[in-house]
């Protein structure tokens, strides 16, 4: 598979390739309100390409079957094709295969390690689910950024195991420091958790400085990576994170496909989350064993023609060349930064200009509300986030109740971003706000 | 493009999101109530009082924040409620939710629900009928509130 290492120089990605790579997308294709779309929203879901859509179909239409179970030709092939999306989408991030986890989503995958960790603590796992075991005293640490999926089922581990959680502190553009960890991190530190990009400020997390320091401290790191994955290379081994979440939509590939990395040996041990068939070994009526990871956490039937397509979607992205992307989103996000602070009345969040960052930019208009901000650049065929982008705290934090977001992708061209400066221009105008 | 907002955006709306009648707190509220829409976090806490020994809504407050469309329906509110009798209030809020889930068919009913009309536009919307009902169902749950006492 085709990847571009870190530091390696590469041919930027031009306007025309830009144009090519749009062509492979149905739905960009349409007019919206009457308008040709400008999808801005690809930090929330993604648009997926015509080779996505049909190797999904693809798959339906011939291998179509249940995977792991049953002895049949299209039972084989259908879980081949499984094995490989899982061997395609490890090779993706530098994980082996076994340390691939198919969930359904981010969400589900984060979820998957907290109450693994709660499941130790309550004495399930055994010996080797010792090293989860939390108690009073004991602290989860995450950052004030966090998207709420990164902080609620941490929040309910602390509430179920007597652990603390604790954070660390964002300042006024929504970013924090490793100073700021540093302040936060100690002994009593069993979990770090916290976002690779931010998906409000586009801030990127010094992860091996935070992995450092967490392990220094004998704590676990686990990784939000649904920022990152999509849109930078990620090798989780070199970063050194324990473990790491993302979700497939976001990354041109289905809903109901997520993945959970976890390091081989921290797997093995960890107790399931779910439980059923498919994951055991042996069963009598009075209990169970399980098999090693990656099954042992996939109880149930799977979303199969979903990890077929994803795998496609990160073949299409390799080939591409994450660092090129990279580079591209960080372009478009400052022409968007540098063009919202020439506006009266935007209060912009996240690194300041010339900060290298993800391709998306959160920012509030005053006097108008992100919704009606949201509604106005819609009737212009505009399409960006409203709200509080599930990152409640954070706003509170920032004195918002919501913020407008456009988030660019590989096929965000420099003339969506150039409607979207022209059209939050008018907002201010158009509602009277000045 | 400003046609199709048009429709959403009446000057009414833009008017009343700005003015923000009753935008305040009462001194002795015979009722109070928080609503908040989780998808945007738009909030209101409204207050309601009774005429004493009527079933007459005296005055009515508000205090929150939101999007252009539940500031200016929260003050088209302020307006509409007050010297209504709490059933016909309930008949107007009705009429209200009525015209909002009616995706922008029909004509509503200016006389039952006066300057509340200018949200017809909004019903086209459905991401932002929540918008509009928020103050609206805030004020039923302080109606039942305010009967509830009346009869203790």
């Amino acid at each position: 598979m085709p990847r571009i290492a870190q530091g390696v120089s590469v041919s930027p990605l031009s306007e025309l390739d830009v144009d090519v790579i749009r062509a492979d997308f149905p739905a960009l294709r349409q007019t919206v309100n009457g308008e040709p779309l400008a999808y801005l929203d690809s930090g929330a879901t993604a648009q997926r390409p015509t080779a996505v859509l049909d190797a999904e179909r693809s798959f339906l239409e011939t291998h179509n079957s249940a995977v792991h179970r049953g002895a049949h030709t299209l039972a084989g092939l259908a879980t081949e094709a499984y094995e490989d999306a899982r061997a395609t989408v490890a090779s993706f991030i530098g994980a082996q295969t076994n340390e691939v986890v198919w969930t359904s989503n981010a969400t589900d995958a984060l979820n998957l390690v907290a109450y693994g960790f709660a499941n130790s603590t309550a004495g399930r796992g055994g010996q080797p689910a010792e090293k989860f075991m939390l108690k009073p005293g004991d602290e989860i640490v995450v950052t004030e950024a966090e998207h709420h999926a990164n902080l609620v089922p941490w929040q309910e581990l602390a509430a179920v195991t007597g652990a603390s959680l604790r954070f660390v502190p964002v300042d006024d553009n929504g970013t924090w420091s490793l100073d700021d960890a540093r302040a936060v991190i100690s002994d009593r530190t069993r979990i770090v958790a916290f976002a690779h990009v931010s998906n409000v400020t586009g801030f990127v997390a010094p992860v091996k400085e935070l992995v450092e320091l967490a392990h220094n401290h004998g704590a676990f790191v686990v990784l939000d990576a649904c920022q990152s994955a999509p849109h930078r290379a990620l090798d989780v081994v070199d970063l050194g994170v324990d473990f790491a979440a993302f979700s497939g939509h976001k990354m041109l590939g289905p809903n109901g496909i997520g993945v959970l990395y976890g390091r081989a040996e921290l797997l093995d041990a960890l107790p399931p989350f779910r439980t059923g068939g498919s994951m055991i070994v042996t069963v009598t009526m009075e209990g169970a064993d399980y098999l090693p990871s990656p099954q042992r956490f996939e109880a149930g039937t799977q979303p199969v023609s979903q990890a077929v397509a994803l795998a496609e979607a990160v073949r299409y992205l390799s080939a591409i060349g994450l660092d090129r992307i990279e580079h591209r989103e960080n372009e478009l996000a400052q022409r968007m930064l540098v063009g919202l602070e020439q506006i009266d009345g935007i209060r912009l969040i996240g690194p300041p200009i010339g900060v290298h960052r993800a391709g998306l930019v959160s920012f509030d208009v005053e006097g108008v509300h992100a919704h009606d901000v949201g509604q106005y650049l819609d009737a212009q065929g505009i399409a960006v986030r409203v709200g509080h982008h599930c990152a409640q705290p954070l706003h509170r934090r920032l004195g918002l109740t919501a913020s407008t977001r456009a988030s660019a992708y590989v096929y965000t061209t420099v003339d969506d971003i150039d409607r979207f400066l022209a059209a939050v221009a008018q907002v201010r105008p158009y509602f009277g706000a000045i | 493009m400003a046609d199709a907002l048009t429709g959403l955006y009446q000057e009414v709306i833009l008017d009343h999101s700005k003015r923000k009648i009753g935008f305040g707190e009462l001194e002795n509220p015979g009722a109070e109530r928080f609503e908040r829409n989780p998808t945007c976090g738009d909030e209101i806490t409204l207050q309601m009082s009774m005429e004493p020994g009527t079933d007459r809504i005296a005055s009515l407050a508000w205090r929150g924040a939101g999007c252009s469309i539940s500031m200016a329906s929260a003050s088209v509110l302020a307006d509409t409620a007050p010297g209504m009798t709490i059933p016909e209030f309930r008949e107007t809020v009705e009429a209200f939710r009525e015209m909002l889930r009616s995706r922008g068919e029909g004509e509503p009913d200016i006389e039952v629900l006066g300057d509340a009309v200018a949200f017809h536009g909004v019903s086209k919307y459905v991401m932002r009928v929540k918008c509009a009902m928020l103050g609206w169902v805030a004020a039923e749950v302080c109606c039942d509130q305010l009967v509830a006492a009346a009869r203790d």
